[in-house]
């Protein structure tokens, strides 16, 4: 079959399908390597705004990455973060981890192969007495996928260098949010953020919505799959327009939402490994690479009127022309510059910031990292630090940081159950809006308690983060002492009075550590 | 009137400013309120049993409740038999009414879509407005109102423009901050804007875990705990009697596309709990009961007609309930329909006849006063029904 390979879409679409995946072998099981923190004798010798800039770009400040900005100077570590090398930096103890995954040796196709054979083994046995335990085990393996994908992404939260991408990674997960709980998605969703966000997201936005668009994670989601000609349905459609580019009240109406569905009727997945039955005719059009399928007998040809603009009914090219109306809409520029400042500075950026970023954003062909280069230039964003209110998976990940550093933890699963509590569960917010970043969603009287109750499990130290799942017995690691790092030196000065008052009340290093990290300054980047 | 004194009470009271809740008991007889959301749309017509439809028991050979088995409510409907000793003592009181054909007028049948739907309360069709939610503008409407959310994350329908806790009831554990830990954290946010959520999620998980271990020695003596729902339902008794008077909580598990069983089996074994649930609810909360209204929803109901794996699919029209010590319940309420084949909604379904939003509102204008203009904020575009429940 011929594949039409003239637009940039399909550019994406063929990244997306054929990105390389890691075929090590997997290395034998880590053995437990403990180490007191790894704390070199010079006390760190950065500035409280080093600290502070380190702590808001990365997941939290913690002393090796102190020390590295340190090296290399505040504006230089900055500017790496923007232009990251593709080497993370990751220790090796995580690297292992990361290859021994299956969804790091196997491609998506395959995995979907062997899902969709699990599952007509399972849909055979029913009615037999084997079918409860078939039934078990394939939601065993879902379940198994959809844990590795969180595993590797917040290993690489903990212990990447290039904390910003990482960071922009979950921002744009949340952006683009799809939900792991719908369908099947547990399959698709390691592939989703690998794929379809992690590699755009410092670049263009419009790479990045390509991407997304192309993925049969938010086809499924967002029910594209099931948007035909003769059968619109356009939740996909009013979703891009509404949260992922332009935003509510932009200026569109109606009608090009019903516009745009009609672009993307035909735009869906292919599970079978089969392609689709269509006319002779049809087939110069047809596109399929990976579980993602354009599919001509389901595509309105017809031309559309879409923001202004005539789109001629081509098939696939008409989402190309789609994708770059709506990433050079001023709307979107705007839309995205608030949500980066949301997210990067405060809760209500200033209109003026907006701007500034909007129109770096539209000077740049889009390019996220210059919008961000902007946000970081500005007074608002350097009088905001300290300031911003963490969200659940930040005040988790940056407590992991500050007490272990760069020690890699063994087993995943108490920080799911924290996330869990906390009420930001990875990849499980229901709805399309991705989780709020506002102080007011994370700052309620029971979520506050919870972090407490968090906060005395990490400053003890035996919650399991460092025995493999299945060991017995208590934990071999030593409880952090978070007051004796570097990192905790440096930002001591920042402390207010009562807070280190506190401290100093604090009987013993695990209960300095709950009051470090249950204080008011902790809560906040 | 009991009912009325709240409004004018809570209207005496100045308003708390965004700062964070102080933090007060609700006031003497203040009605309290509590939505308990389905999820997963439960199967109404195997509950509330249309038990003089022929075209019943020709449509679910296999699932339909036989006319013998299903308690008596009046000639044409029936309840399910796994109520018998929770909710139907509460019918010969009067103290639950059922509303069949009741839901929205969303017709995707997506569950999400649904939920979403009612959580927001906004006209279907319009853009939404993911920040809003309808228990949030409930909340804002009522001066002095104390609102909680008895799940670990805040629901849509919480979401809103104040802030308002959530308890999540399945992590009621003994607070491990304590004592001189919880001294010295007050200590570090004195005079800060999260002072106060910091002192009352300390009260409150404390007093949760206070009343729950005071239940637990009780139920040592009586030898039966209870679990799952019933256990929530007993926490959200003892919560909202001597705390809150605006709550939500939400059960899951109702989506029996498989296997659902009739007089017995998954089904009756998930409305049994349910119903002992609201049973613990209404005598937990003991004299307060006869002050409190719950209201029961799903997203939608099931195909009437079974299907071929013993179960039933994504439908439209539901039965909601209301409970209330003082409701004026036993009755089957709102506009209803024989039910027929020709009475199904796309040959397929129940039709709506009563908007949920309609309902909620005839209970939100007769218990609390609320005038046109506010249930216009709560509800966009939709009258308050009367129901004559309250």
């Amino acid at each position: 079959m011929r594949i039409v390979r003239s637009a940039s879409l399909l550019g994406v679409l063929y990244l997306v399908a054929c990105a390389p995946t890691t075929t090590a072998p997997p290395p034998p099981p880590v053995p437990p390597q403990f180490h007191a923190v790894a704390e070199s004798s010079a006390a760190l010798d950065t500035t409280p705004t080093d600290i502070a800039v380190l702590n808001r770009l990365s997941w939290g400040a913690e002393t090796s990455d102190a020390q590295l900005l340190k090296r290399e100077g505040l504006q230089s570590w900055v500017n790496r973060q923007l232009n990251p090398s593709t080497d993370d930096g990751l220790p090796a103890d995580a690297v292992g981890q990361i290859a021994a995954m299956e969804i790091s040796q196997k491609t998506l196709v395959q995995i979907n192969d062997e899902i969709r054979d699990m599952r007509q083994a399972v849909q055979a046995r029913k009615g037999t007495p084997d079918f409860d335990a078939a039934q078990k085990t394939y939601q065993q393996k879902l379940n198994s996928l959809a844990r590795e994908a969180a595993t590797r992404s917040l290993l690489r939260d903990l212990y990447s260098r290039n904390q910003l991408k990482e960071q922009l990674t979950w921002f744009w997960m949340n952006h683009f949010n799809v939900s792991q709980n719908k369908n099947d998605l547990r399959v698709l969703i390691g592939d989703y953020e690998e794929h379809a966000i992690r590699p755009h997201v410092l670049g263009k936005f419009r790479d990045l919505l390509a991407a997304t668009l192309a993925h049969p994670a938010m086809l499924e989601y967002l029910d594209n799959f099931q948007n035909t000609n003769g059968h619109i349905n356009e939740n996909y459609a009013r979703e891009i327009m509404e949260l992922h580019t332009m935003g509510v009240g932009s200026g569109y109406t109606q009608n090009d939402v019903e516009q745009l569905a009609h672009i993307l009727t035909g735009m869906g997945v292919n599970m079978s490994g089969q392609p689709p039955k269509m006319q002779k005719f049809q087939r110069g059009a047809y596109f399929g690479e990976g579980l993602t399928l354009f599919n001509p007998n389901r595509h309105d040809f017809s031309d559309k009127l879409f923001l202004g603009v005539t789109i001629q009914g081509n098939g696939l090219r008409e989402i190309d022309q789609a994708v770059a109306i709506l990433a050079a809409e001023p709307a979107t520029a705007h839309f995205v510059s608030r949500e980066l400042a949301e997210y990067f500075c405060c809760d209500a950026p200033s209109t003026s910031l907006v701007n500034a970023m909007a129109a770096s954003y539209l000077q740049n062909d889009g390019t996220i990292a210059s919008v961000l280069r902007t946000l970081f230039a500005s007074p608002e964003f350097k009088a905001s630090l300290g300031q911003k209110f963490k969200d659940p998976t930040h005040y988790a990940v940056s407590a992991l940081r500050a007490a272990y550093g760069q020690q890699v933890i063994l087993n995943i699963q108490p920080l799911i159950n924290w996330l869990n509590r906390m009420g930001e569960p990875l990849y499980g917010h229901e709805t399309p809006d991705g989780y709020s970043m506002e102080e007011a969603a994370w700052s309620g009287a029971g979520q506050m308690e919870t972090r407490f109750e968090i906060a005395r499990m990490i400053g003890l130290g035996h919650s399991g983060l460092y025995k493999l799942p299945q060991d017995a017995g208590p934990e071999p690691a030593p409880p952090p002492q978070i007051l004796q790092t570097h990192y905790f030196e440096a930002m001591a000065p920042n402390l207010s009075l009562a807070t280190a008052n506190a401290l100093n009340k604090g009987q013993n290093p695990a209960d300095k550590n709950l009051l470090f990290l249950a204080s008011p300054e902790f809560m906040r980047r | 009137m009991r009912r009325r004194h709240f409004l004018t009470a809570a209207l005496s009271i100045p308003f708390l400013g965004t700062a964070g809740r102080l933090y007060a008991l609700p006031a003497p007889g203040a009605p309290r309120l509590l939505i308990v959301f389905m999820r997963g749309a439960y199967d109404a017509a195997n509950i509330v049993v249309p038990v003089s439809s022929d075209f019943y028991y020709a449509a679910r050979p296999t699932l339909a409740i036989p006319k013998g088995q299903a308690l008596h409510l009046n000639n044409d409907w029936g309840l399910h038999p796994a109520l018998k000793d929770s909710l139907y003592p509460l019918w010969s009181k009067a103290q639950i009414a059922f509303v069949p054909f009741a839901g929205t007028d969303d017709l995707t049948r997506s569950h999400f879509e649904t939920q979403d739907t009612i959580e927001l309360g906004q006209p279907v069709g319009g853009s939404r407005d993911y920040r809003s939610g309808f228990m949030s503008r409930i909340a804002a409407s009522l001066a002095g109102s104390d609102p909680i959310a008895f799940t670990s994350n805040l629901p849509l329908s919480f979401r809103g423009a104040k802030p308002i806790p959530n308890i999540a009831l399945n992590f009621t554990g003994k607070p491990a901050v304590m004592g001189k830990d919880v001294e010295l954290i007050q200590e570090m946010y004195q005079g800060s804007e999260l002072a106060s959520a910091v002192a009352q999620g300390f009260t409150v998980q404390e007093e949760v875990y206070q009343a729950i271990s005071a239940e637990r020695k009780a139920a040592s003596r009586n030898a039966v705990s209870p679990k799952g729902f019933e256990l929530s339902a007993q926490r959200i008794g003892i919560l909202m009697r001597d705390k809150f008077n605006l709550g939500f909580v939400d059960v899951g598990g109702w989506d029996t596309h498989v296997n659902e069983g009739n007089a017995d089996g998954y089904l009756a074994n998930r409305i049994g709990e349910l119903g002992r649930g609201l049973a613990l609810l209404a005598s937990t909360l003991g004299d307060d009961w006869d002050n409190t209204v719950v209201i029961v929803v799903s997203e939608f109901g099931r195909t009437f007609r079974e299907n071929g794996d013993r179960g039933t699919d994504h439908g439209h029209g539901s039965v909601y309930w209301v409970l209330g010590g003082k409701i004026k319940g036993g009755k089957i309420a709102g506009r209803q329909i024989g039910i027929t084949e020709a009475a199904l909604f796309q040959n397929r379904d129940w039709p709506v006849l009563n908007d949920y939003r309609g309902l909620i509102g005839g209970v939100l204008q007769k218990a609390y006063g609320l005038d046109s203009s506010q249930l216009a904020t709560i509800f966009p575009s939709v009258q308050p029904d009367d129901l004559a429940l309250i």
